[in-house]
């Protein structure tokens, strides 16, 4: 359940960045941009290294012990009082509305509950915490957008993306139909239930395709991961992009969901 | 239990599942019914402030079943005081045996029945047929089923896998009726049919929406008025219910039927909203001579005990949740075996059959929330899959699972798995070591991973972790400095 009211914080001098254990080995770029966007707009980044992953994929699993225990290992890692920004909405969301219940009833139940109340996903940070003023500087570009199902139940976040990218003069956003609808990803279940997985990415490639766009963005890893892979299994015209690297690279000069190659932006 | 389908029907989702996809018909069917659901709840709810009666309809079922066993005794008074002769049962067999009691202390040969899916749940048709008693569905979803030889695949429309075209074959290999592609004549050369039906009917028995404490009033919600006709013109009427749907009074009742009509249809109101108070009375020219309740545990005591699993009660069985599932879009009601298909079902029925033949239902969601979010009396349908999850494979030491055949999809491969997974994830260092032997040797990466590569490309290793990256900036940064 999303809150009924979200009270951001004042804008911060420091964050700590928790990447996702996705992004840190496929969309190293999707991070790295979410940094550099946060440290354009004067914010310290503060990345713990030890950081692994949110605990999601067990958690989802139903091996509540293992999630618990990969969890616990990320509650000490923020110990000073900034905010936690994410650049997944269900890496955020597992930390933010999950992780109370998850350690209900343990020692950690303090802290995971802190935690957890300065759990942000990034973009919605950048809107609505850093008030971010985005200048375009790339070509006239097409995009659709596919908001992840966590960021937009879990986390409420559904506006936050089209009105980054309605700050780019030269971006048209076109929307796919059935855009709330679930790509089919879930985690576990694109294995477990391959068929039914297959088709609805199947179905999201086509409404993504039938816009005319030829390039997608996403707030989620998991999403680009089946979106994308799926659009490329089956040769379609459509490349998506994580949307942090997007809105850096527009905002650099750079391309900008064009090419699935390009997705390291130089440091 | 003989009254439920048998476990291997359910198991068989997968496969099943397989089939629905395939069948291009199938798909075309339902995308359009749900399409055309979806849209009809939204307009319905357009001038309205949907949250707000979201929240004042979860706190109506939350109070009616924090108060249940007191609510109950309160209805079975009321409902006595009233003239209603009112039944216990602990499971579906022993619903169906009250059921055929009722009927062979009357003599009764034919039953007609209106729309009730409690007795899809106590297989109520199949029971009373095995003893002799001829029972025919009236409701035209239901009745088309029944021809088919099928069950019902939506809870609200139980024929909604079939298109018209499928309708008026079905119509006219059973009933003689003309091949005719006007839903008009379809409908009504049926309803011509089930008329002669109403006056032979011995008994009618149906379902109910709302069992009203206070007052021991029946609400029984409907658009063709066969609910009416099933409950006032035999002689005897007979009502199955599940005993969660006790509400305390009248006032919950409004504020459900405007979420119920609503997220189940899009309609303001059905035709027809019948309030059975009673049999008929000395001065009264209609209605049953005996009205009889029989409220239905089946589980749900259970069910109850656990405070979080406890919220699955609070259903109204209105559908909106399998009309906007992405999954039961897809592969329709049918593949889920059970007689509630799509999230209410991965969630209600573990407790009616166990968890042993439905542990593959929870697993069968991408926890997308679209159920969550449509639910008009807020179940956390999405929360309780990760519950059943969870108690699927015993995942929890210190929750212990508690639903009957919980750990039956444990699997020690996995279980192994997921502890790798966890050592590897819980250190810091063990994890940076992992993620740098994997971004180094990426080229080795296996370009089939199973199912996954099925139907995407895998994933490509990035040549350095953010992990990595942030320490060579860093270090970078330094250097110049």
């Amino acid at each position: 359940m999303t809150e009924p009211v979200k009270v951001y914080p004042a804008k911060p001098q420091k964050v700590y960045f928790f990447g996702t254990c996705l992004v840190d080995l496929f969309f190293p770029d999707a991070g790295m941009a979410g940094i550099q966007l946060l440290e354009r707009e004067g914010i310290e980044v503060l990345f713990p290294q030890a950081q692994t992953c949110c605990g999601q994929p067990a958690y989802t699993s139903g091996y509540h012990d293992d999630a618990r225990a990969v969890a616990a290992a990320q509650l000490p890692l923020f110990d000073e009082p900034w905010p936690i920004v994410v650049p997944s909405g269900s890496c955020a969301g597992m930390m933010r509305q999950h992780y109370p219940a998850l350690f209900q009833d343990t020692p950690q139940q303090a802290l995971a509950n802190e935690v957890a109340a300065r759990v942000w996903e990034l973009t919605d940070f950048l809107l609505n915490v850093c008030h971010i003023k985005l200048r375009d500087q790339g070509e006239p570009v097409t995009v659709a957008m596919h908001t992840s199902c966590s960021a937009r139940r879990e986390m409420g976040i559904a506006a936050v993306g089209p009105a980054l990218l309605g700050q780019l003069d030269k971006v048209t956003l076109v929307e796919q139909v059935r855009a709330e609808e679930c790509c089919g990803f879930g985690g576990t279940f694109a294995v477990r239930h391959p068929e039914i997985s297959g088709a609805m990415v199947n179905e999201k490639v086509s409404s993504l395709v039938d816009t005319g766009a030829r390039a997608f963005v996403t707030t989620d890893c998991g999403c680009l991961m089946n979106i994308d892979g799926h659009a490329e299994k089956e040769q379609q015209p459509l490349r998506g992009q994580h949307i942090l690297s997007f809105l850096w690279q527009r905002t650099q000069g750079g391309p900008g969901g064009q090419d699935r190659e390009d997705r390291e932006v130089t440091p | 239990m003989t009254a439920q389908p048998p476990p291997s029907d359910v198991e068989q989702f997968h496969p099943r599942a397989r089939a629905a996809l395939s069948d291009p018909q199938v798909r075309q069917n339902f995308r359009r019914a749900m399409d055309g659901l979806m849209a009809k709840r939204k307009a319905a709810f357009a001038d309205w402030d949907l949250d707000a009666l979201r929240d004042l309809g979860a706190a109506v079922r939350q109070r009616a079943l924090a108060e249940l066993p007191n609510l109950l005794e309160q209805l079975e008074q009321q409902l006595q005081a009233n003239g209603i002769q009112v039944h216990w049962a602990v499971d579906g067999d022993h619903a169906c045996r009250i059921v055929t009691d009722i009927c062979r202390a009357r003599d009764a040969r034919r039953v007609i029945k209106g729309k009730s899916m409690v007795s899809e749940e106590m297989e109520l048709n199949h029971y009373l047929e095995q003893h002799g008693i001829e029972a025919l569905e009236s409701d035209l979803g239901e009745y088309i089923v029944q021809l088919a030889e099928e069950t019902p695949s939506h809870i609200i429309m139980p024929a909604i896998h079939k298109n018209t075209d499928e309708i008026s074959e079905l119509l006219h290999d059973k009933t003689g009726t003309r091949r005719s592609h006007d839903v008009e004549y379809l409908t009504a050369s049926a309803r011509q049919q089930l008329r002669e039906k109403f006056m032979q009917a011995d008994v009618g028995i149906s379902g109910v929406n709302f069992a009203v404490a206070s007052t021991g009033t029946l609400c029984l919600v409907e658009n063709e008025g066969n609910g009416r006709m099933t409950t006032t013109v035999p002689p005897c009427h007979i009502a199955v219910t599940g005993i969660e749907k006790v509400v305390p009074g009248l006032d919950e009742v409004a504020v459900l039927l405007a979420l119920l009509t609503r997220s189940a249809t899009g309609q303001h109101i059905t035709t027809y909203f019948n309030m059975i108070s009673g049999p008929r009375q000395p001065d009264e020219l209609d209605g049953p001579e005996e009205v009889h309740v029989v409220l239905v545990d089946n589980g749900r005591a259970t069910l109850y005990q656990d405070p979080e699993l406890r919220d699955t009660l609070r259903c109204i069985r209105c559908g909106a949740c399998m009309n906007h599932c992405p999954v039961y879009t897809r592969v329709g009601g049918h593949t889920y075996g059970t007689t509630y298909p799509g999230p209410i079902g991965k969630i209600l029925m573990p407790h009616l059959l166990g968890l042993a033949s439905t542990r593959h239902l929870p697993s069968a969601s991408s926890l997308c929330g679209a159920c969550g979010e449509v639910c008009p009396v807020r179940i956390p349908i999405p929360d309780l899959l990760v519950r059943l999850r969870r108690e699927a494979v015993d995942g929890d030491r210190l929750h212990p699972s508690r639903v009957a055949g919980h750990g039956s999809k444990r699997n020690p491969v996995e279980a192994v798995a997921w502890r790798s997974w966890r050592w590897l994830h819980s250190n810091g260092g063990r994890y940076r070591l992992g993620t740098a032997l994997a971004t180094r040797f990426r080229r080795l990466q296996p370009a089939n991973l199973g199912a996954w590569t099925q139907y995407r490309t895998a994933p490509r290793l990035a040549s350095r972790s953010l992990h990595q990256w942030v320490r060579q900036r860093s270090k970078q940064e330094s250097d110049e400095s």
